[in-house]
């Protein structure tokens, strides 16, 4: 039952969906499932992590509720389904925002604590599970257990960046922090080169609490590696004191666009016009915090841009500099083109999961059309470069990595293996173990 | 701050409106069968800046609780100014099409005790001299269909009743708001398919919150389910009774 896709939109499969509305039927419906069983919040996972092929997924938007607020401190608890957006809505207005958050809002705070997420500020606060204080955890046994760093500690450091493996979390308590106002004091630069971005980032890093890159990765030769690179604080001083509802996107694809939309040239020239329209080497500006963080979530459904076929989002993490170079020579001589790259350092602060993938250095996301063998030959080969280098893919992000890519990932995987829960699987907790959905239905999983 | 009595209030549209209506600081009070799920709703409330929460847990197929529940509202807020009725269930269609008492089951909660407890509020706002009275009726009320017209009809009553009752008390500057959703992504259709016609509780409930601030008399959420609705009843019966609808 259901058309629950990922936001890649690939693969398809099929799997029965159980919506959860109340957290003292949580642990009843864990049960109920037919075959194994995933949480599964605002489904902004790219590729099969929030997918369950053949087994159900449970539906945690239904647990939506605040518990408790504290507004001196900024600890908020709720419920698990609690998005992102409903969080701003809901902090702003009392002086606080999200201490660590994705590009878009549309996650769950389930979705969060899941894939461990990070943000713009990695650099300075790590990853969105360092703001997580505790959590509660129902297991397909019945038991239901609080875990923090100081109770259940090993089930708290698997669950966070767990992928929903570990059992099904109904509430958590995160920090929020505390901000002068909805405004964020932001700057672009012009980056040349990828030596241009080495320089700016290793300047920028002490000062501002935000930093990404985007880079034109068509770009080849002495352009190598060049876009735009943005920093940003939160501004002091408050402005309009405005109070943003949670609304939802002005735009919205309807319809699935034509695949050369985003072919090759069309992306040659968005880059080209997007590098060119900041013709001065800094821009500074003062802005709301929506378009700062969240630029793609202006327009509802923007997965579909990709067509039918759907697209690929590939992200790694890597140690060196001379690696991230390496990358962008591949990418751009395979010409295949990609809107979205983003470049970015993560800083050395500890992720607390055994299977969170920020870890310091470099992390580089791109996403293509999937054009089939072309593109996975691409992605390949990129895989290779990460794994010589001893870098990490990031599951969330993933759709075809190979079990060895995953093991070579994640070297806390045995120490994390123990704390799945025997009801609990998702397409690609299968597919990274080397199962198939196959074998699951003849009952060899 | 407005004083909002919901009744029903553990569904997923009435939580949703409840939302809305925490955040602007209002104070509520909730009625719903099962007092823990009230609890946890007043909680959220609560953090959600209501400037305060009270609830009761009352099971609202038993009619002679109705005068006494309402009074109750009523001493709690200190008067209403809203009063959102919320509560129903859709029932198994193929059931219901077979079995009379479980039929007639339906069409008392459906229809039935939400215009009992809709006579006492309109006593007692009649009394008072204002307030806003919001009913969920829904698009099934507008032709019975061979899916679920016990369940429709129960809806087309309440629509009828609600109709009358805005006359009534239209000179009394009591406004009476039907408010018919079409298909919303709540537990009570947890058991259907989704399709593109699937609205979000929060959507729904944001266009209930709106009409009752402007004091409109029918309001349809999502709005384009007027549009549908007006195709269905324009149907010609000879037409329609062939049509699997």
């Amino acid at each position: 039952m259901g058309g629950y896709s990922s936001w890649g939109r690939y693969p398809r499969v099929k799997q029965r969906a159980v919506p959860l509305h109340w957290r003292d039927e949580a642990e009843l419906r864990a049960l109920a499932g037919e075959g194994p069983v995933l949480p599964r919040g605002l489904g902004r996972s790219y590729g099969d992590s929030c997918l369950n092929e053949g087994g159900t997924l449970l539906l945690t938007r239904g647990l939506a509720r605040f518990l408790s607020f504290d507004p001196d401190t900024g600890v908020l608890r709720c419920e698990a389904g609690v998005s992102l957006a409903e969080i701003l809505a809901f902090a702003i207005p009392r002086g606080f925002f999200l201490p660590v958050t994705p590009g878009t809002k549309f996650v769950t705070v389930g979705g969060a604590i899941a894939n461990d997420v990070h943000g713009k500020n990695h650099h300075a606060d790590g990853t969105f599970g360092r703001f997580v204080r505790r959590f509660e955890l129902v297991r397909s046994d019945g038991s239901r257990r609080v875990c923090s760093p100081s109770e259940n500690a090993d089930l708290f450091q698997a669950t966070i960046g767990g992928l929903g493996l570990t059992g099904l979390v109904t509430w958590a308590e995160i920090e929020l922090r505390r901000v002068p106002g909805p405004f964020i004091v932001q700057e672009s630069l012009r980056m040349r080169g990828i030596d241009d971005f080495f320089r700016v980032n290793e300047a920028s890093e002490r000062d501002w609490l935000y930093t990404v890159a985007w880079v034109d990765c068509l770009a080849r030769g002495r352009r190598l590696g060049r876009g735009l690179y943005y920093r940003g604080n939160h501004a002091p001083g408050t402005g309009r004191a405005r109070t943003p509802a949670v609304k939802m996107p002005r735009l919205r694809l309807p319809f699935d666009l034509p695949d050369f939309v985003l072919g090759e040239k069309s992306v040659r020239l968005f880059n080209a016009l997007y590098y060119r329209r900041q013709l001065r080497a800094l821009r500074r500006s003062t802005v709301f915090y929506e378009p700062f963080f969240y630029p793609l979530d202006a327009v509802g459904d923007w997965n579909r841009a990709y067509g039918k076929r759907g697209f690929l989002q590939w992200q790694c993490v890597v140690p060196d500099a001379d690696t991230v170079v390496r990358l962008l020579e591949t990418i751009a001589r395979d010409r295949q083109g990609s809107f979205l790259v983003v470049l970015k350092t993560f800083g050395d602060l500890p992720s607390p999961g055994l299977l969170s993938f920020p870890r310091p250095g470099f992390t580089l996301a791109l996403d293509f059309p999937h054009r089939g063998e072309r593109t996975l030959r691409l992605l390949q080969r990129l895989d290779d470069l990460v794994a010589d280098a001893g870098g990490a893919l990031y599951p969330a992000k993933d759709a075809r990595m190979s079990p060895e890519m995953f093991a070579l990932s994640f070297p806390r995987l045995p120490a994390f293996r123990p704390h799945v829960d025997p009801a609990f699987s998702s397409s690609f907790w299968r597919r990274v173990q080397g199962e198939t959905a196959a074998a699951l239905r003849s009952g060899a999983a | 701050m407005k004083r909002i009595a919901i009744f029903g209030a553990t569904s997923a549209i009435a939580q949703a409106c409840a939302r809305i209506w925490a955040a602007r600081g209002d104070a509520l009070f909730l009625v719903g069968r099962k007092a823990e799920r009230l609890e946890a709703i007043a909680g959220d409330l609560g953090v959600r800046g209501a400037k305060s929460v009270r609830f009761e847990a009352h099971d609202l197929a038993d009619l002679e609780a109705h005068p006494a529940l309402v009074d109750h509202a009523f001493e709690a807020l200190g008067g209403i100014d809203v009063a959102l009725v919320a509560h129903g269930a859709l029932g198994d269609p193929v059931l219901l099409a077979q079995d009379a008492a479980l039929a007639a089951e339906n069409i008392a909660l459906n229809f039935v005790s939400a215009a009992s407890l809709l006579t006492c509020l309109a006593n007692r706002m009649e009394a008072q001299g204002g307030g806003s009275l919001a009913v969920i009726s829904s698009v099934a009320g507008d032709r019975g269909r061979q899916s679920n017209y016990v369940y429709g009809s129960a809806k087309a009553g309440l629509t009828a009743f609600a109709s009358g009752l805005r006359n009534r008390l239209h000179r009394r500057g009591v406004h009476v708001l039907t408010v018919k959703p079409g298909m919303v992504d709540t537990p009570m259709t947890a058991h259907m398919k989704k399709s593109a016609l699937f609205a979000s509780p929060e959507a729904v409930a944001k266009g209930i919150v709106r009409a009752i601030d402007r004091r409109k008399d029918v309001v349809y959420v999502p709005g384009f389910w007027r549009a549908i609705m007006w195709v269905i009843r324009s149907i010609p019966e000879r037409v329609f009774k062939r049509l699997s609808l």
